[in-house]
């Protein structure tokens, strides 16, 4: 357990918890993020600024944070472009099969202690788990 | 256009949780996921933090009639625990599993002037297309 860094996973789950109170306070929305990205596609259009405003500010704070914080996030990936492209399809595919990702069902749902969203958020945890487990010690070995 | 600017804000305080707690670097996601490799149990942590401010703060603004800035709440109204959520959950794990990105990290990703997060990102958007193009089309 080298790399745990419980004080900053701390408050950043905290940053977290506080955005998604303000978006739910102030405009009554649920800060479920595949939900407010895939809405800019097929919601009508008065419902569009605001998811658009949300990930413009979700993109600032990873520009702001790269260049003047002590960052220095690099382009890793463990995988071949293609299964990061696969996986990054099944993300896309099942966050809006299940209703959620891990936004919109761990944070948010389990706020509101949706029992839906336990399930979920257990369900895909797990199916992450095994796949880490796969392709780190069975394939990648 | 207030609660445009207010989603502004949002999306900067989401953004910048993602970053200071690393969760926007899809090695420490999978360092999380590998339980039987060398884990890191930070994860649990950011959801432990984040679920410990919307359990609490949550109950306290659905005591009121309505948003400060809009009619009403826009909450899902779906609680039922069936074939498509299992199967969708899944079927999100182990994309997930597999690349160390969600929607949320992967967007402020964006940022960092990388173009792995780019192809992501795509790749994530083909996902919902296609989802909505099979299932969702009578909508």
């Amino acid at each position: 357990m080298e790399n745990f860094t419980p004080v900053s996973a701390l408050i950043g789950g905290a940053l977290i918890g506080l955005s998604a109170t303000l978006l739910l306070l102030f405009n009554g929305r649920v800060a479920g993020i595949s939900g407010i990205l895939s809405g800019i596609f097929v919601q009508p259009a008065g419902d569009r600024l605001w998811r658009l405003m949300f990930v413009v500010g979700m993109i600032a704070s990873g520009a702001l944070y790269q260049f003047f914080g002590p960052g220095g996030f690099e382009n890793s990936t463990e995988v071949s472009l293609l299964v990061l492209i696969i996986g990054a399809f099944l993300v896309g595919f099942g966050a809006r099969m299940g209703g959620g990702c891990t936004s919109g069902h761990g944070v948010c749902g389990i706020g509101f202690i949706s029992l839906r969203s336990i399930v979920a958020t257990c369900v895909f945890m797990l199916a992450g788990f095994v796949t880490v487990y796969i392709m780190r010690h069975v394939v990648g070995g | 256009m207030k609660h445009n600017i207010l989603a502004l804000i949002s999306g900067l305080l989401f953004g910048l949780g993602l970053c200071v707690s690393e969760m926007a670097s899809p090695t420490k996601v999978l360092d999380f996921l590998d339980i039987s490799g060398h884990w890191d149990p930070s994860l649990a942590l950011v959801m432990g933090g984040a679920v410990g401010v919307t359990m609490l703060a949550f109950r306290l603004v659905l005591k009121r009639q309505s948003p400060i800035f809009s009619a009403d709440f826009k909450l899902s109204c779906s609680s039922s625990v069936d074939k498509r959520l299992l199967l969708g959950a899944s079927l999100f794990g182990i994309g997930w599993g597999l690349i160390g990105y969600c929607p949320g990290p992967v967007i402020t990703a964006l940022g960092f002037g990388l173009t792995y997060p780019l192809f992501v990102l795509l790749a994530m958007i083909a996902g919902f297309m296609v989802h909505r193009w099979v299932f969702e089309r009578h909508l």
